[in-house]
């Protein structure tokens, strides 16, 4: 093989074609990767990240065409082979990981079958040798009993397993490049966290070349060695992972920085700077600098006209910017919560308390062979939120946070226990049941942008039906309603007109918020209202929940798996698993040892965009219990690496009251929990 | 595969429809027909028989029920008879235009109830779910599973064959296949989040069916009911040819069949044309589905 790159992309130029003519997605990128390296590639949804993988392995569909460049794959240009040599390099040399894992498997084979079909068809080798290697693959990307694995078929694998098994299928042929698009991004924090250690460990053994894209930069920082971040379809800033994440030159960089939520940031230090506008659309290309109209560092004339050149930072020989004003700004700095302060003062009155609360599905039809065991979704489990303040529940998928929105909001009811909204009785009343009055009180955000506004029906019409519904009387004008509430989540009253598919997916996620504060509620419940979104666009709807929720006094009681989320916006956490609540207190308090052992490697887990972070990492093992069958005794004692002994197994734990306003549920004493562990995020966010 | 990156630019133009008066709204919705081939050929088909029906008094040159003697010894095209006669010297062509007129109204009078008929079927069916869309759903199934012409011969036979009892007829018949659909749609969109918020502002079980979820299963509707337009435009030839269609001696495509079909080795025209007719109409009605579905009928 010859010195140079492995891969390298010169001049590359992609067009896809549409009903306007065709559009430059990529008007000229360039980029090498040397052999063994990971590439990072980070930018907003849009900016042309998948593309630029696609195109690599020609896959860019019938609308995309490659209209220019070149693409020097160990030194065979690549726009110009033809199918059946472009095969023996795709899955051989360069193999690729998706986002969705079930999208890449066959359902109806055995996933040995499929791992053993790789060096069948590239190598031609039998299948009992094919077999072997399978299941040589199999035990390095760590799956339990290999053997077994080879003959389930894929719905029988969890999300995390299955990433895994697309991950050896990639490995399996010893490619040269790996290009894993998202990997991580459907997968909880705790399994996101033992993939990509994975990733890591693979690479150094197999020396493969990575091409790593990811939206989010703590997974980036912790995989790769350098980062390319991409804006419109160009890159603006290169370098070594650590020049980037210590001294970004780009304003994008930086904003991308500024915005993200992270474990040391706090709504009261901190706050979340988003970057202004959304990506804008390839057709309308200016002269000058992309990112000119977001940018808060514009000069006219020297950004706006000519093409931005890219050039080497001062004294960081590898570090390539191109910002004309690279030189100029000002050095970034990390905004971190300086020391944790206790200056909330007291806690009101509660608003909304769950008490004992259990939910439990009934199986909807007997089964044959067996009885059906009903589900318990929540046990026994008891929160309250105080007027005013945010209450931010968290946990890994299928721990019960959004049954228990739902419980909250009447969609379902509860089989025991109760909620008490503003000294009502509500946990047995649904929807229906409820009188007008209290359902006023106590609206709710969805996740999905795209389907919380429905699409055959105006803003408009969303927002003044919420209107007409949800208060006193008929409002004597509807539109001048709407129009008020469009400026409180800071869109133009104009947008009245439009209809969802116009919007993109922070402007549907603020026309909910719009929708659900027409009654003007007491309590907001949001299930997971920003994970959906970009992060830059994430940070302006956390920010306008917080201002909203200042101005108006609401409650809010959050909905998310995302703990940077969590510890910038709220001020109590609930942290649950398997439908129990593990540990509950206020924010720093529960951001601090001692921590219940599950929130301890939840925090450890959490991808920080720091690589210098050294974060004690506790990785846990084996799956989550199926929710017909939770455990006798801690629902966590399956996985806990401080498990104690038989105790955990059998006796539920009890909850111990640490502070005044902090629980958690563990046989282990509170004071052998702080003796034990040492704090998480201090460590992750104090750096500099 | 998708081509992600793509959907993001092309979404992210500039909403254009949105600020567009309703003049101009329309006028980009026919110029969209223009994209898709089936559509503009489907579209012009009907359009030509539309206005064919619409003109029928004033452009057929005879009276349709009008017998001209002297083409009785020459029934075929000719110059005075442009489609030549049938075997009682009407005109044919003049036969064609006014027999366009019963099938232009009842075949989309029909296919209306139908849709109004099988829409609050399916939409009461999925929504509520359980014994309510389990009744529903076996009693479709039945009207399903019968034979519909024995079923027309009985019902049209006892109640009289008249334009409305043939209209109710197909209204009953067809109701099923598209309640079928519609409850199809019905279970998806009601776990919608937007079905969820309009229940926590208390909205009433007929304001979600009817506001919130039927107006999102519109678009597999309307390819729908084209289809099925086309489709009673055939039965109603059937029921026509079987003799208890519209009553004679107002011309009706399928009557004009049946009474001449006899006649084919003869004069193939008299039977050739009228079913020609039918034909026509009926692939119009099946591009303009098709098209409509490759559209994908957005806004």
């Amino acid at each position: 093989m010859t010195d140079g790159p492995l891969l390298q992309l010169r001049d590359l130029h992609v067009v896809y074609r549409s009903r306007a003519g065709d559009v430059s997605v990529i008007p000229e990128l360039s980029l090498s990767l040397q052999a063994g390296e990971a590439l990072g590639l980070v930018g907003e949804s849009g900016c042309g990240k998948s593309t630029v993988a696609l195109s690599i392995v020609r896959y860019l569909g019938r609308a995309g065409r490659i209209a220019g460049g070149q693409i020097v794959f160990e030194g065979r240009d690549l726009t110009t082979l033809d199918l059946a040599a472009l095969r023996a390099i795709r899955g051989r040399r360069i193999a690729m990981v998706y986002q969705d894992p079930m999208a890449s498997l066959n359902p109806v084979m055995t996933v040995g079958r499929q791992l053993m079909e790789v060096p069948m068809i590239h190598e031609g080798v039998s299948a009992r040798v094919a077999r072997e290697r399978a299941i040589a693959m199999l035990g390095e990307v760590k799956l339990a009993d290999p053997a077994a694995v080879m003959d389930r078929y894929p719905h029988q694998l969890s999300g995390g397993q299955q990433q895994r098994i697309v991950i050896a299928m990639a490995l399996i042929a010893g490619p040269a490049l790996l290009i894993m698009d998202e990997p991580t991004t459907g997968l909880d924090v705790t399994v996101e966290a033992a993939v990509l250690d994975l990733v890591r460990e693979l690479r150094r053994r197999h020396r493969s070349a990575i091409l790593f894209i990811s939206h989010n930069l703590g997974s980036v920082a912790r995989v790769c060695d350098r980062v390319a971040v991409m804006y419109r379809g160009g890159i603006v800033e290169e370098g070594p992972v650590r020049q980037i994440f210590a001294n970004p030159r780009h304003p994008y960089t930086r904003g991308l920085l500024d915005c993200l939520p992270t474990l040391g940031r706090d709504k009261r230090q901190a706050p979340l700077v988003p970057i202004p506008g959304q990506v804008e659309s390839a057709t309308a290309r200016g002269a000058g600098c992309g990112f000119a109209r977001r940018c808060a560092h514009v000069e006219a004339g020297r950004c706006t006209s000519g093409p931005i050149p890219s050039l080497v930072v001062e004294g960081e020989p590898q570090h390539r910017v191109a910002c004309v004003r690279a030189g100029e700004l000002p050095l970034w700095r990390r905004r971190t919560s300086p020391a944790v302060a206790d200056d909330h003062g007291a806690d009101g009155e509660p608003i909304i308390t769950v008490h004992h609360l259990t939910k439990v599905y009934e199986p909807q039809r007997r089964r044959r062979f067996g009885a059906a065991r009903p589900i318990r979704a929540l046990a026994d489990v008891n929160l309250a939120a105080a007027r005013r303040q945010t209450l931010a529940i968290v946990g890994e998928s299928g721990c019960g946070k959004s049954t228990l929105a739902k419980v909250l909001s009447g969609i379902e009811i509860a089989t025991t226990g109760g909620v008490t909204l503003d000294g009502s009785e509500v946990g047995r009343l649904g929807v229906d049941a409820r009188s007008a009055s209290l359902r006023r009180k106590l609206q709710m955000v969805f996740q999905n942008p795209d389907s919380t506004l429905n699409p055959s029906h105006t803003v408009g019409y969303a927002i003044g039906r919420a209107l007409r519904r949800l208060r006193d009387g008929a409002p004597a004008d509807v539109g001048a309603g709407v129009a008020r509430l469009l400026e409180v989540v800071k869109l133009t009253p104009a947008m009245a007109s439009r209809k969802p598919h116009h919007l993109s997916g922070g402007e549907k996620q603020r026309v909910a918020i719009a929708r659900a504060l027409a009654g003007d509620p007491d309590v907001i419940v949001a299930d997971e209202p920003v994970s959906a979104l970009d992060v830059s666009v994430q940070a302006a709807v956390i920010n306008l929940l917080n201002e909203i929720q200042a101005a108006h006094g609401a409650t809010l009681v959050f909905i998310s798996h995302d703990l940077g989320v969590v510890r910038y916006l709220a001020d109590h956490v609930a942290v649950m698993y398997l439908g129990t609540v593990a540990e509950v207190g206020r924010v720093e308090r529960v951001f601090a040892p001692p921590y219940h052992p599950y929130t301890e490697a939840l925090l450890s887990a959490v991808p920080v965009p720091d690589p210098d972070a050294a974060v004690a990492r506790i990785l846990l093992e084996g799956p989550v219990p199926r929710a017909d069958e939770i455990p006798r005794g801690c629902p966590f004692a399956t996985r806990c690496p401080r498990r104690i002994g038989a105790i955990c197994d059998d006796t539920p734990p009890p909850v111990q009251q640490l502070a005044a306003d902090h629980r958690i549920a563990c046989h282990i004493p509170g004071a052998e929990l702080q003796r034990l562990q040492t704090p998480l995020v201090g460590s992750a966010a104090a750096g500099r | 595969m998708s081509t992600p990156v793509a959907a993001d630019v092309l979404s992210a133009s500039p909403p254009a429809t949105a600020r567009l008066r309703p003049v101009a709204r329309w006028r980009r919705r026919l110029e969209a027909f223009g994209a898709s081939r089936p559509a503009a050929v489907g579209l012009a088909i009907v359009l030509v028989w539309i206005v064919l029906a619409v003109l029928a008094p004033a452009i057929a040159p005879y009276a349709p029920n009008a017998s001209d003697l002297t083409a009785l010894a020459h029934p075929t095209p000719s110059r005075a008879h442009w489609l030549g006669t049938d075997h009682l010297g009407r005109d044919l062509l003049s036969r064609i235009l006014w027999g366009a007129r019963p099938v232009l109204v009842i075949a989309p009078l029909a296919v209306l109830g139908a849709a109004a008929l099988g829409s609050l079927l399916g939409l009461t069916a999925g929504y509520y779910g359980r014994w309510i869309g389990a009744v529903i759903t076996r009693a479709c199934d039945i009207v399903l599973s019968f034979p519909v012409i024995i079923l027309y011969m009985i019902i049209l036979a006892h109640f009289g064959s008249s334009a409305w009892n043939i209209i109710g007829v197909l209204t009953l018949t067809k109701a099923p296949i598209i309640a079928r659909i519609v409850r199809g749609m019905t279970l998806d969109l009601r776990e919608r989040e937007y079905v969820a918020a309009a229940k926590m502002r208390g909205e009433s079980a007929l304001y979600i069916m009817l506001v919130e979820i039927l107006p999102n299963a519109r678009g597999p509707l309307i390819v729908d009911m084209c289809l099925r337009t086309g489709y009673n435009v055939i039965i109603i030839g059937v029921l026509g040819f079987l003799g208890i269609g519209l009553p004679p001696p107002d011309p009706d495509w399928g009557g004009m069949v049946k009474d001449t079909y006899g006649m084919m080795m003869v004069w193939p025209h008299m039977a050739l044309f009228p079913c020609a007719a039918i034909s026509s109409l009926v692939v119009g009605f099946n591009l303009l589905a098709v098209g409509l579905r490759e559209l994908g009928l957005r806004d």
